[in-house]
């Protein structure tokens, strides 16, 4: 089962909920693996609150083109084909920009000279944690690189690789709605949208359901900070029929520990939500996570 | 004409409200432009009408026609993104997986295969309801947030601003580091860096900097919440000054930033103690950066 956490505002809870959550299951679960991975590629922060054991430290690359001077002829043909403007061909000179290079292989495969070959280049790093039953993958973005769509792709590809597919994926995406969170959907069993009762915590809600619709997920609804701003977007989730899946409640103490990098879940408020989801989960994917008895 | 633009690293740490803020205590002076065309929020605080809406048109996709396919396989040989589909004999493109490359297109042997120019988005020129300019924009369902947009909107601001003559530009930028953050900063007079003290606030607001950094821009640090957490505030401020960047101002946990937002009002239009601290905060922007 694979569930990614995402919404389209910013700051409304997604990384709170999704490192709580997957410890709160690690601990619950017999006989299977849990496993985080924090696609927020470009701000990950998952693991201010997961520590555990290193395990492993890889780079990550993508494919860019490198020049091979002595076999070109100046045809101009890559420069053509990119559609990207990745490539400049100056009259003794072939430059490759790598951040606007998206590997797509046309200029390599399409050279008539073979003058271009693939090589690798650097885009990030990704790190393994491990804490008892709990495995934490964090994928991060090298600054200045701009894509953070072949990070996320890595990321999830380790996930894939590494465990069996009875495992309990939880991927925290990046907010937003455009390319990075789709990747970040795509591969998903089920999307918990995290919002916040205020008018932009509404309307970035609305963007994300369009956009859950329009790929054609299931998903469900978190309200975080429940208590603050009015009732439109629980108003919005009865009108549209979408599962309010848990309501975290607004709480000094909350706000104050999740500050301090600890987790919630010694704070009783938050243990009960969480179960409560993790409850509608199940229920909204007809699955069963096989957890503990709780007594 | 002084770009100044607000971004955060971490999202949800009340980048908008301040920025909308600016944009009232600026009046007329200041032209403002919505650049997280990601979750575009600044309507809700300054009910532009919507006006001079065009279509963003940015990068392709491929379409494949199907009277010309021969059902060769080169093009889903060819595509490195799993882009083209096979469904009952018919190879089609998945849109959402496409990347515009156009590699498919070169090696079709029987021109099945165009290239159309993809829709991701709308821009819009906007009086806000103090009557002032806004310069924003909604990105499509699922669009590639290359930056392109957020560029499209800045130098629409920007030739707005220098039509009516404007001291400022205020950019409302985005989270992260990606493209769209560097579209955002890219040309920039200054960056103000919205944060909150916590662990991971902190953590964004240094990435956001290094970012910042390459760009040689000036910064300067707005700590929201600054009571949440004494410890990190105070290490965020020894960061701040090792780097030369200016504390702007630090603003207490106030129940009012929610309410005002809930009103659809800007902060220092709801509170007075607000009023006064985003009103610090610009004024040493304004010494950072000067005026016209």
């Amino acid at each position: 089962m694979k569930i990614t956490i995402a919404s389209g505002k910013g700051g409304t809870g997604k990384t709170t909920l999704s490192a709580n959550l997957a410890t709160l299951l690690s601990n619950l679960v017999t006989n299977t693996n849990v496993v985080l991975a924090d696609l927020d590629v470009e701000e990950p922060n998952s693991g201010i609150f997961i520590k555990g054991e290193k395990v492993k430290d890889e780079k990550k690359y993508k494919p860019i083109p490198e020049w091979i001077p002595e076999k070109c002829t100046f045809c101009n043909k890559c420069k053509e084909v990119c559609n990207f403007n990745a490539i400049i061909m100056l009259p003794e000179n072939v430059l490759v920009f790598p951040e606007l290079c998206h590997s797509c292989y046309a200029c390599v495969d399409l050279c008539p000279e073979d003058a271009l070959k693939m090589k690798d280049h650097q885009i990030g790093n990704l790190t393994h944690f491990k804490q008892s039953n709990l495995n934490f993958i964090e994928g991060e973005l090298a600054i200045g690189e701009q894509q953070a769509v072949p990070m996320i792709a890595q990321t999830i590809d380790y996930t894939n690789k590494n465990y069996p597919e009875d495992s309990l994926f939880i991927y925290d995406a990046p907010p937003g709605t455009s390319c990075p969170v789709i990747e970040s959907v795509k591969d998903t069993d089920f999307v918990v949208l995290v919002t916040e009762p205020t008018p932009f915590g509404l309307h970035d809600l609305k963007l994300s359901v369009e956009t859950m619709k329009k790929i054609g997920k299931k998903f469900g609804v978190v309200i975080n900070r429940h208590g603050i701003g009015k009732k439109d977007v629980e108003t919005f989730c009865r009108e549209e029929n979408i599962p309010v899946l848990g309501r975290i409640p607004n709480m000094e103490k909350i706000a104050k520990e999740y500050a301090k990098g600890e987790l919630l879940l010694k704070i009783p408020e938050v243990k009960e939500e969480l179960m409560h989801i993790i409850q509608n989960i199940e229920s909204e994917t007809n699955s069963h996570f096989n957890l503990r008895d709780q007594s | 004409m002084k770009e100044i633009v607000v971004i955060s690293g971490k999202g949800g740490t009340g980048k908008t409200s301040i920025t909308a803020s600016f944009a009232k205590i600026n009046g007329k002076e200041a032209l403002t432009a919505d650049c997280d065309v990601d979750a575009a929020d600044m309507h809700l605080l300054l009910q532009p009408d919507f006006d001079n809406k065009k279509d963003f048109y940015s990068g392709q996709l491929a379409y494949i026609n199907p009277e010309k396919c021969i059902n060769c396989f080169k093009c889903k040989k060819a595509c490195q993104f799993d882009a083209v589909e096979v469904i009952n004999d018919t190879f089609q493109i998945n849109e959402l997986n496409c990347e515009g490359c156009g590699y498919c297109y070169h090696v079709c042997p029987s021109q099945a295969i165009t290239m159309k120019d993809a829709l991701a988005g709308e821009t819009y020129l906007s009086k806000t309801r103090m009557g002032t300019t806004l310069a924003h924009a909604a990105l499509g369902i699922g669009a590639d947030n290359s930056g392109k947009l957020v560029t499209e909107v800045k130098n629409m601001a920007k030739k707005e601003a220098e039509r009516q003559n404007s001291a400022y530009i205020l950019v409302d930028g985005t989270p992260g580091i990606g493209c769209p953050v560097t579209a955002s900063v890219t040309g920039a007079n200054y960056v103000v860096i919205v944060t909150e003290p916590s662990l991971s606030g902190q953590h964004d607001l240094e990435r956001a900097y290094e970012l910042v950094k390459n760009f040689s821009i000036p910064a300067g640090c707005i700590i929201n919440k600054n009571n949440l957490n004494p410890d990190v505030t105070k290490k965020i401020k020894s960061w701040a000054k090792e780097n030369g960047i200016k504390i702007l101002a630090e603003i207490p946990y106030n129940e009012n930033f929610v309410k005002s937002l809930t009103d659809g009002m800007t902060i220092i239009e709801y509170d007075e103690k607000l009023n006064k601290l985003i009103h610090q905060a610009w004024d040493n922007i304004v010494e950072d950066v000067g005026g016209l």
